[in-house]
């Protein structure tokens, strides 16, 4: 069940190459999302056996395939409407492509050998480098150049972070293997001072590909010049799934005995990623850069929620899903108010929700999620997280989060405002709303809302066994 | 068999002073291609004939030595490079760092803890020094394909150190690394054909539109 989970989706990739018919190309991509989400949710619920020891699910890994299973049911159904749209731009390396991300990343979540999680990786930078390329004029280029060397780079790193966490057991004088479940087995008996190496190796990795600070130089290029959908796709699902990359080590680390050490370097980078998003976010002029730096706000939020631990990191998984559909809703509403308006920068555009009533009211409703106001879902779990700080006895570090919080809701409000209010330009509009373009951004905030208001007794419970997978003590 | 390991992984630091220092791209890409083919040869040096060292000396061989440095001297034919290497830093002072980085590197793996059999090794230097030399050249030049061959050397410093580890990957998870670099490089073939036809140039420092 899970290899044709990881299959299926680069076998429709190939035919999508071959089939001549346009649109036929483009359902194929809802298709293939209904079914992998059906699947996802098929093998979550059964458990369903691995596929050797190299894949399998965990409720960790189960989270994030969900997470990222419905992410990006939603944007298939949006890409259909917007591949129609952009025609003299044609669907034939989109469609293949996020059919191989999905495959990459779908292969990325449920590995557990560590090789083959940095295998999947790297497609998936490999896979998305054509996407954000879709636009094909100089800045385009421009991210993608930067975006394909500095995660490759990145992602080189992590490979000797796996090789250096291999060491590790040799020289302590295990059987060499980057089995998942051997290494926690085993763990107690890792070389510290490799695996401390690797670890650092691995955060830096993972970390470059996740977007945390210093690490996120290609993030605002990469999600500025992208399609709104691949933007949703890569600030909601890539990320999730970079981040499980590095709850690998931390799970590593954890049954070292080291889990400590791990906590103390992801809250440092979390902090650092906070301030950095706050100081660029304020009198950010284009909104899809806006909400590339508010991405790597919520990945600080994350790093410091799993940092902290106990409850807060229950809060971050929680968070996890909560950023993602979030992430979704934004940044589906952001390509709609950039198509409306022919330009993404804030000095062309004015009076979004006159223009747009649907996609500008999503787009304002999305930046009151992203920010953590109620009743919405990252409300939730931002609280969540600051309990959980409050409860660890890191009042001081609280009180800071909630001031950079704070800074990032002005921020990122004065230009959300600015967008949305005022008289639209003159001029004929060149695009109103579209059903397929406006139904997938609104589902993923009745989801947010959802979540906000209720948390379903099945997916509490599966946030509470992952969190308890990262506190594994040796 | 360690003497004959040790004259490779000699000759593969070589190789990396003669990238930093050279000024022609083609010449680049050659020692590049033959530091490739020589790291075929340390699976079967460090851990004697099998399938699994033979294969893996094969794939390195055919995709490190051969198969990705003829896409690149095909790629500088298409693009047909006017300039040669460009540098952001001069050739001395980059050979100067690279020197103190190899030194360095001598002197930081004596102090790494080791297993005994590897202390004798020259692989975890090299690999340390190569890992090095392909950081400076991603960083001190200016033309796209240079950059290219500072990834593919950082990649090659991977590998030596993978190589004392290769019970650890499995063949099938190597053979996906290997495969995955080819991909790598042959996307970033295609955004330097593209760079070239946008900008005419395949200068770097052309690509600054976007920041803060």
């Amino acid at each position: 069940m899970l290899a044709v989970l990881i299959l299926f989706p680069m076998a429709v990739a190939v035919l999508a190459h071959f089939i001549p018919w346009y649109r036929g190309r483009s359902w194929l991509l809802p298709a293939s999302g209904a079914l992998h989400l059906v699947l996802a949710v098929l093998v979550s619920t059964d458990g369903g056996p691995g596929w050797g020891s190299w894949v399998g699910l965990d409720p960790l890994s189960t989270l994030v395939l969900l997470v990222t299973s419905l992410l990006f049911f939603g944007c298939s159904v949006y890409a259909v409407d917007y591949l129609e749209l952009r025609r003299d731009r044609g669907n034939r390396q989109m469609v293949p492509c996020l059919l191989t991300f999905l495959s990459a990343m779908t292969l990325a979540v449920t590995a557990r050998h560590l090789g083959v999680l940095w295998f999947a990786v790297e497609t998936t930078t490999i896979a998305s480098a054509p996407l954000i390329y879709y636009n094909r004029n100089r800045l385009s280029i421009e991210a993608t150049w930067k975006y394909l060397l500095i995660c490759s780079v990145g992602i080189a790193l992590a490979m000797l972070g796996l090789l250096f966490v291999a060491y590790a057991g040799l020289a302590g004088g295990e059987p060499v293997s980057l089995q998942l479940d051997r290494l926690l087995a085993g763990g107690a008996h890792l070389s510290r001072p490799w695996l401390h190496a690797g670890f650092v190796f691995l955060l830096v990795g993972f970390g470059t590909k996740m977007g945390l600070a210093p690490l996120h130089s290609w993030k605002p290029d990469a999600y500025g010049e992208a399609p709104g959908m691949v933007g949703a796709l890569l600030a909601g699902g890539l990320t999730s799934v970079a981040f499980l990359g590095i709850l690998r080590g931390v799970q590593i680390m954890g049954a070292a005995g080291d889990g400590a050490l791990a906590r103390q370097m992801l809250l440092g980078l979390g902090l650092l990623s906070l301030v950095l998003a706050a100081v660029f976010m304020v009198r950010q002029r284009d909104i899809k850069r806006l909400l590339a730096y508010s991405s790597i706000e919520h990945m600080g939020i994350l790093a410091l929620g799993v940092g902290i631990g106990g409850l807060a990191a229950f809060g971050a998984l929680l968070h996890l899903v909560n950023n993602a559909l979030t992430k979704g809703c934004l940044f589906l509403a952001a390509g709609n108010i950039h198509r409306a308006f022919a330009s993404k920068r804030l000095e062309d555009i004015r009076g979004a929700t006159t223009r747009l009533p649907l996609s500008g009211g999503l787009f304002l409703a999305g930046f009151l999620a992203i920010t953590g106001s109620p009743p919405f879902g990252p409300f939730l779990s931002e609280f969540t997280i600051l309990r959980g700080m409050f409860q660890a006895g890191q009042g001081p570090l609280a009180a800071l989060v909630l001031l950079l919080l704070a800074t990032v809701f002005i921020g990122m409000g004065a230009t959300v405002l600015s967008v949305a209010q005022g008289d639209p330009p003159a001029g004929e509009a060149p695009f109103r709303d579209r059903l397929l373009l406006v139904a997938p951004p609104l589902g993923f905030l009745l989801a947010i809302l959802l979540l906000g208001l209720y948390l379903p007794e099945p997916l509490r419970h599966l946030l509470e066994n992952a969190a308890s997978l990262l506190e594994v003590q040796p | 068999m360690n003497q004959l390991s040790n004259l490779c992984l000699l000759l593969v630091i070589l190789l990396n002073f003669f990238t930093l220092g050279s000024a022609r791209l083609g010449a680049c890409i050659r020692a590049v291609a033959l530091q490739g083919g020589l790291l075929a040869l340390l699976p079967l040096l460090a851990h004697g004939l099998n399938a699994h060292t033979l294969l893996l000396a094969a794939g390195a061989l055919g995709l490190k030595g051969l198969l990705i440095p003829w896409l690149l001297l095909r790629a500088i034919r298409e693009v047909r490079i006017r300039k040669e290497v460009e540098p952001l830093i001069g050739f001395v002072p980059t050979l100067v760092l690279g020197a103190l980085f190899t030194a360095g590197a001598f002197i930081f793996a004596d102090s790494l803890p080791l297993v005994p059999a590897h202390h004798q090794g020259l692989f975890v230097p090299t690999s340390l020094a190569t890992l090095f030399a392909g950081f400076l050249l991603l960083m001190s030049r200016r033309k796209a394909i240079t950059q290219v061959l500072g990834y593919l050397i950082l990649e090659n410093g991977i590998f030596i150190f993978g190589t004392l580890l290769s019970e650890a990957l499995p063949l099938m998870v190597e053979a996906g690394v290997l495969l995955d670099l080819l991909v790598g490089v042959f996307v970033m073939g295609i955004v330097i054909n593209q760079i070239n036809r946008e900008f005419s140039t395949l200068n770097t420092e052309r690509l600054s539109a976007l920041k803060e």
